[in-house]
């Protein structure tokens, strides 16, 4: 009977042990965080404050990077950075259960009105430049360039070619396959819009992922496969996938830091965006965080994490914007396919 | 033996052959399973051991693969598998002897007992959008540590449920009558007779629920967070754990994060065998003080 009631307190001792297990971990290694985390002193300077940015997995990176720095000035800032897609992230950031929502595309118009029902004012910053890169693998010798009227033909939704020699007269025999973003993310939006004509549309039978690296793999394992993401996920993969040029009417031009600044990489080039929850934009920490991402040191950041930046002016009418706190949008929910780096910057300031 | 006398050394060496076949089958399918299992361990041991160092557990994710950690991850994990484990083990094992031992065998029972085992082959994604639905938004809880956990235990009581129903069938009904009969309660002949034999059973299918729950990602993908620069410290709080720190990096195109993901793997593969074999020691504690 003794025995049994020892083993008895043993289950007791299983059950208990994850939450004591764990419930040491968070006091021990936290060590001074924790405490001084427990008790978050308002407005006490830059030390302490929570901050959570969901949205675009191309600005992601960008985001995490930024905070990661800032935290090396306030160690106690609770940071949550999270990717799920430039659409998801304006749902949650309409719920407000976010502060920042990174954006691969101007807010929309039905996400506008959303915002204006749910009360939600916002501050909209352009953070970075992207050239949406259509990839093809290293082997594939002929599409050194594609025109836009091609890459129309191949992507429409009603489209039929499923062969490299229905592409272009001189292309050869070759199965074409496509890989590309999935529907939740700005990437796809931008995407469809500027190729195709209209958001959402493309044809169905293409591999559509939210994850960047299954085109990644697709493409490189496949002749005559063709892909497109952001212009740093194809810097990261140069190695291995080849860019295709595009030709906008103007002769073929190469996604670059160069043409993409000068707007001449079209219709591919896109703004990069954080939208700004203008409530959250009173609290000392969501401030210092928008500083910092606009300040030199961000830009520095930015550059070392392969964005292409924004011209200096850009960040300080940006800075004004956020300083004044300028709420809405731009572009009105439409899109920014088409607009140039210049007309941008007038609209900005 | 209906079988004729001339013929026996045929028929057996026919007999004798199926028999050494059936092994070989036998044989082949365990190392098939060890060898893929081995093929899998050595290739994550490979890129992920040179990582392997005391700041991977004590960093947060990094854009630096170098300076990047688990320790937020890890204890998000430890955090939800120790609330999952106190609120799905107890409410597990009471709802099994209760539809075992007490409950009336009348068709709102057996209703009840085949949604339980529909429930148990439901896909995890579904809970995590349940749970997304329910404790997040309705019960607003937000994406926090105890709407994932509840998550997690949703997901696995069912298991607990039909497993330890199965190890309570397999006590022998006279335990209990003996018990009966000499004047106990069926409260007493429960805890005192069936519950100690049903004990190592029911470690099994504790062991398995919890070793599911720890790997699960898609109820975590549905709240958890990718990158959490803060320890856990209440149950309120946002959290990432490893399998999703682990799918993060996995997806990174950069090979030295996809390196990381393995050295991940590694801790998550120990921290699940520790626990493991703590509840193994306990069964085998059990079997030997029957």
């Amino acid at each position: 009977m003794m025995k049994t009631t020892t083993t008895w307190i043993l289950v007791a001792a299983v059950l208990g042990f994850g939450l004591i297990g764990c419930g040491d971990k968070g006091t021990t290694t936290e060590g001074t965080a924790g405490t001084a985390g427990s008790t978050p002193a308002a407005g006490s300077g830059s030390k302490g404050g929570e901050l959570t940015i969901d949205g675009s997995s191309t600005v992601y990176p960008l985001s995490q990077a930024i905070g990661e720095e800032l935290r090396k000035t306030n160690s106690d800032l609770k940071l949550t950075v999270s990717e799920s897609g430039t659409g998801g992230g304006f749902k949650k950031f309409i719920a407000k259960e976010i502060d920042i929502a990174g954006a691969s595309r101007p807010i929309d118009e039905k996400e506008l009105e959303g915002a204006k029902t749910a009360g939600v004012e916002f501050i909209e910053l352009p953070i970075a430049y992207d050239g949406l890169t259509v990839v093809v693998n290293k082997e594939n010798t002929w599409a050194k360039s594609l025109t836009v009227t091609e890459l129309k033909a191949i992507w429409s939704p009603d489209s039929k070619i499923l062969n490299w020699k229905d592409v272009r007269a001189g292309f050869p025999d070759q199965a074409l396959k496509l890989y590309g973003a999935g529907t939740a993310s700005g990437t796809f939006d931008y995407f469809t819009e500027a190729i195709c004509g209209k958001k959402g549309a493309i044809r169905k039978d293409y591999q559509g992922s939210e994850d960047d690296n299954v085109t990644v793999q697709g493409v490189t394992g496949d002749k005559g496969a063709m892909g497109f993401f952001g212009y740093t996920y194809f810097l990261e993969n140069k190695e291995t996938l080849n860019a295709v040029e595009i030709d906008n009417g103007a002769g073929p031009v190469a996604p670059n830091e160069e043409t993409i600044i000068a707007g001449k990489y079209a219709p591919l080039a896109r703004p990069l965006f954080i939208y700004v929850n203008k409530a959250s934009a009173e609290r000392k920490e969501i401030q210092d965080y928008v500083k910092f991402f606009l300040s030199e040191q961000g830009v520095a950041i930015l550059k070392e994490e392969k964005y292409v930046a924004l011209p200096a002016k850009a960040y300080e009418l940006a800075n004004k914007r956020f300083e004044d706190r300028k709420t809405g949008s731009v572009f009105g929910g439409k899109s920014a396919v088409g607009e140039k780096i210049e007309d941008l910057l007038a609209k900005e300031g | 033996m209906n079988v004729p006398f001339g013929s026996s050394t045929e028929y057996n060496r026919r007999r004798m052959r199926k028999d050494s076949i059936f092994k070989w089958v036998c044989f082949l399918s365990v190392a098939f399973a060890i060898l893929v299992l081995g093929v899998l361990l050595v290739g994550i041991l490979a890129s992920g051991l040179p990582h392997l160092n005391m700041g991977f557990l004590t960093n947060l994710a990094s854009r630096k693969p170098e300076e990047a950690g688990i320790k937020v991850a890890l204890q998000g994990t430890l955090w939800i598998i120790g609330l999952t484990i106190l609120i799905s083990v107890p409410v597990g094992i009471a709802a099994a002897i209760y539809l075992q031992e007490f409950a009336k065998k009348n068709r709102i029972n057996a209703f009840i007992q085949l949604n339980i085992a529909n429930l148990a082959s439901v896909p995890s994604i579904i809970y995590a959008l349940l749970g997304l639905a329910l404790f997040v938004r309705f019960m607003d809880l937000g994406r926090s540590i105890i709407a994932g956990a509840l998550t997690m235990s949703l997901l696995i009581l069912p298991m607990i449920i039909i497993t330890t129903q199965e190890v309570l069938k397999a006590v022998p009904s006279s335990l209990r009558e003996n018990s009966l009969a000499l004047g106990s309660t069926p409260f007493q002949a429960v805890v005192k007779q069936v519950l100690p034999a049903a004990a190592p059973g029911i470690m099994t299918a504790v062991i398995l629920g919890v070793s599911r729950a720890m790997g699960e990602t898609a109820p975590l993908i549905t709240m958890g967070q990718v990158f959490v620069s803060f320890s856990p410290e209440n149950v309120g709080d946002k959290f990432t754990a490893l399998p999703l720190q682990i799918f993060n990096w996995a997806g990174d195109p950069r090979s030295s994060f996809r390196d990381l993901a393995a050295t991940a793997i590694i801790i998550l593969l120990a921290v699940l065998l520790t626990l493991n074999a703590f509840a193994i020691l306990l069964r085998n504690r059990f079997q030997r003080s029957r």
